[in-house]
């Protein structure tokens, strides 16, 4: 796969749709991107059949505020130190980068470490979407270890947490990162090309960039949002994809608890007649008509403009913005019983079990 | 966003002996207005001369004379003008920039002007320097910053003969000590040099901010040229009171302030038109519809102020975070061109020839406004609607298709779903007839046709905070307390009388994503100007 400037916008867009209103605004992931690979050159991507089973591949992500990372962007050395610091840690070199969460900010800063250091970046990632917590990869659910977790900021520190829990390490992780000035550097789940192979979802940033794509070649057309579900359906990972509802946002309601972004946002079908109200903690949790569950996590729940099918965050959602609520299903590896018993709807305080979507 | 308190309203007090002259410049009329209290006393329309100050010097003395007033009469001066947004967007009669970042090593991977196009950044100079500097999100020191470092940029201003600075810190609007000193330091050394800083232009997010700062750099010049223009034509006409300028939340400010931030222009028409809505029909909450000839513009005002937008927005290319007015714009106007086959109306228009094109003035295209008149002949007195053959089975989709644009413009701009208002303002109103749904009554207000230049005539002055607190360190109590007293102050500082000022918008905003209690505060104070005129001393 190649990755070149041009295509960075439609990645993006993509990566947005697959952070299922979460993720962070990935505009400053995509700036980063690009001037990293003005500088540098575009990456290497290659996938997870071209490593051996003994490679050393480890992720890269930010974890912080989006509010904060808006201001402090990254200088791009906490990123070379962040390689380095696990390289020392793990006594081997690294042999690939991959990032961990496809959805958001999270699939450009990948790209930035790659260009940077010169090592391909793996197509794949952890769940194929995004989600609020370290802990809810594919990787802690079939028992790698997410230790060592190393962070670091721009200032040259840098710390390490080793705990063999990947809940502990989030919160490890939550109070690190508050000082460091609210945003840092963050790799965990160092692989060996094995246990990649095995446990990654694979093929996810061809999947982000020929979204995005779908969506910007839609617009030529009469309907953007059905190009999308189209797309969507011609994919494994997200095929059923199913239209929800189009209408018109009537209620927002946010509350932050716990260092996220809780609340749920009712939409309107034009004739006032259907309702769906979403339920979100960063990411869309839950879609329901009145009483009834229509989607649930692990599926990815994405909320996109009515006409031009421009993925909208749960940040920056609002009151009378015309939409389409669209729910899809996501890669058999994540609806497993162990996957729903670390991300399924009781897992985030919802009272039902997952319900898998089966037709479109 | 949540918790979003509003204060009581903030009604426009205009003192009843005061006499204003609104002038709103646009592309293709030049309109001035007289006010005088809550009277309208005269207005006027005239065509944009190319040297723009004809049109003003034309406008102002027809309404002089309409008044019977002399011009030492007038107390205020205010003009909108697109002049700046125009010449950034155009790309031309821009100056070259020294730009100084004050941050690293944080932010170092994305240096000034990342995302530019191409031939924004080729249609001026920019000389880009980066040392550390700026601060974390609560205020304290994110990296030690110098004087010192500041003597290459100095070097390099002398010798390229440069004359406009644009500084950005992180996290200059937490905490703005490294500007002002960075500021103070070169203007020790090159005394004649414009130096724009971005906590006085934008807010949290470096890019962003920065790049309304660089904007406001590279038309410093053309800002003096401009203030001294406006300066020169008003003293031409003997009119020695005070000038204003509108910015883009509906606010003033002074001709030497604009000679500083001649960005905060940007977009202070559809501000004009909606605030002028507003006084004409006394209405605070209310949907209003800008219809002009080409496109309609659709807004809500809150407390008598138009809603700012929460987006991004892009100009000339360029990412900024302005305070904006939330619009909706549709491609629907008085002189949108209709086909009667289809049943269709727009986007394509015949624009401001309206009255040599449309049938009911003798033209051969049909248009929105003859639809409209065969409905209400009445509404332009030199129109001959009965041109218009069409049959009512014809014209019935095309006026549903306009009430249609109407409706949804209205329906997404909508903050609730109780009914409210609508003031219809701009020449194309008659093409409004059925109350859309959602709204309580339409308003026609007279005067409508110069709601820009009397949205002009009526500016507040304003004050904003907007930093991040942690209510860890201070109770929140006494932080949305200590952030209203800066923002009162900001707007006395702005030239509020300090009576008059009140709070007009609390916005309190939980960083998502973190432990603990930081929280984003913005405050927005406004108050009644301060009357520094000859006849008030």
């Amino acid at each position: 796969m190649n990755l070149t400037l041009n295509d960075l916008e439609d990645y993006a867009r993509g990566a947005a749709l697959l952070g299922a209103g979460g993720g962070g605004d990935p505009y400053i992931g995509r700036l980063l991107a690009e001037e990293a690979i003005k500088t540098y050159g575009a990456p290497r991507i290659i996938s997870a059949q071209e490593l051996d089973d003994d490679a050393v591949i480890i992720s890269v992500a930010m974890i912080g505020a989006p509010t904060v990372l808006i201001e402090k962007a990254c200088s791009g050395d906490d990123i070379d130190l962040l390689i380095k610091a696990m390289e020392a840690r793990l006594g081997k070199p690294i042999d690939a980068l991959m990032p961990i969460e496809i959805g958001g900010v999270n699939s450009c800063l990948p790209l930035v470490a790659a260009a940077r250091t010169g090592l391909p970046l793996v197509n794949c990632d952890g769940m194929g979407r995004a989600f609020p917590g370290l802990e809810m990869v594919t990787f802690n659910v079939y028992g790698c270890d997410i230790s060592p977790v190393v962070m670091t900021d721009e200032h040259n520190n840098q710390v390490v947490i080793d705990t063999d829990s990947a809940a502990k390490a989030e919160k490890f992780a939550r109070s690190v990162v508050g000082e460091m000035g609210l945003s840092a550097m963050l790799s965990c789940y160092p692989l060996n090309g094995k246990q990649l192979k095995k446990w990654g979802v694979h093929g996810t940033m061809t999947l982000a960039l020929e979204l995005g794509q779908s969506i910007r070649l839609g617009r030529n057309g009469d309907n953007a949002v059905q190009a999308l579900l189209s797309a969507l359906n011609q994919t494994d990972y997200y095929s059923p994809a199913r239209l929800l509802l189009t209408g018109k946002v009537v209620d927002v309601e946010r509350v932050t608890r716990d260092g996220f972004s809780f609340g749920h946002c009712l939409v309107q079908s034009f004739d006032g007649e259907k309702e769906v109200n979403l339920s979100f903690q960063n990411e869309f949790l839950s879609a329901k008509s009145q009483d009834t569950f229509l989607a649930t996590v692990p599926d990815i729940i994405a909320v996109v403009d009515s006409d031009n099918a421009e993925p909208i965050t749960a940040e920056t959602i609002r009151f009378g913005q015309r939409v389409c609520v669209i729910a899809t299903s996501v890669p058999e590896l994540m609806r497993t019983p162990e996957a729903l018993a670390i991300f399924g709807p009781r897992c985030f305080g919802l009272d039902t079990d997952y319900l898998p979507t089966t037709t479109k | 966003m949540s918790n979003k308190q509003k204060s009581k309203p903030n009604k426009t007090q205009l003192t009843d002996d005061v006499i204003r002259l609104g002038v709103d410049v646009g592309g293709t009329n030049t309109d001035a207005v007289l006010i005088c209290g809550h009277h309208v006393l005269a207005s006027t329309k005239q065509t944009t001369t190319d040297n723009i100050y004809q049109g003003i010097e034309n406008a102002v003395t027809d309404v002089l004379q309409q008044a019977g007033l002399s011009s030492e009469e007038i107390d205020f001066c205010m003009i909108g003008t697109t002049q700046f947004t125009n010449a950034f967007v155009q790309r031309r009669e821009l100056n070259d920039v020294a730009i100084i970042r004050l941050g690293l090593p944080t932010a170092k991977a994305l240096p000034p002007l990342t995302g530019w196009p191409q031939s924004m950044l080729d249609s001026f100079k920019q000389q880009v320097f980066m040392f550390p500097g700026g601060h974390h999100f609560n205020g304290a020191v994110n990296s030690d910053f110098s004087e010192v470092l500041l003597d290459p940029v100095i070097e390099n201003i002398l010798a390229n003969s440069l004359s406009s600075v644009a500084i950005s810190a992180v996290f200059s609007p937490i905490n703005q000590e490294f500007e002002l000193r960075a500021k103070q330091y070169l203007l020790t050394h090159c005394p004649d040099i414009s130096v724009s800083m971005s906590h006085e232009i934008g807010r949290v997010g470096i890019i962003e901010r920065e790049n309304s700062t660089i904007m406001n750099a590279s038309l410093a010049k053309l800002a003096e040229r401009v203030v001294n223009a406006f300066e020169t034509s008003l003293a031409k006409l003997n009119i020695k009171a005070p000038l204003y300028i509108t910015q883009n939340d509906g606010t003033l400010m002074t001709a030497d302030a604009v000679r500083q931030f001649p960005v905060m222009t940007f977009a202070s028409g559809p501000t004009n038109s909606m605030r002028g809505a507003a006084f004409l029909s006394g209405q605070q909450e209310a949907i209003v519809a800008d219809i002009g000839g080409t496109t309609t513009d659709i807004g809500m005002l809150m407390q008598g102020f138009p809603r700012e937008s929460s987006m991004h927005v892009d100009i000339g290319g360029v990412r900024t975070n302005f305070r904006m007015p939330d619009i909706i714009a549709t491609g629907l106007g008085g002189g949108s061109i209709c086909d009667p086959v289809k049943g269709t109306v727009g986007p394509q228009s015949v624009g401001y020839l309206l009255k040599e094109k449309a049938i009911s003035f003798g033209g051969e295209i049909l248009t929105a406004t003859d639809c409209a008149l065969t409905r209400d002949p009445a509404f332009i007195k030199e129109a001959k609607p009965e041109l218009v053959t069409l049959k009512a089975a014809q014209l019935a989709p095309i006026n549903q298709a306009i009430n249609k644009l109407i409706s949804q413009g209205i329906d997404e701009i909508k903050t609730s779903r109780a009914k409210v208002p609508l003031i219809l303002v701009g020449g194309g109103h008659i093409l409004v007839h059925e109350t859309p749904a959602g709204i309580s009554e339409i308003i026609r207000p007279q005067y409508a046709e110069v709601a820009n230049a009397i949205g002009a005539s009526i500016g507040m002055v304003s004050g904003d905070i907007d930093q991040i607190f942690d209510y860890d360190d201070l109770q929140r109590d006494e932080s949305l307390e200590l952030a209203k007293q800066m923002a009162i102050k900001a707007a006395i500082v702005a030239g509020a009388i300090p009576d008059t000022v009140s709070i007009l918008d609390i916005q309190e905003m939980p960083l998502s994503y973190i432990k603990g209690q930081a929280t984003r505060i913005r405050i927005r104070a406004t108050g009644q100007l301060f009357l520094t005129s000859q006849r008030a001393c």
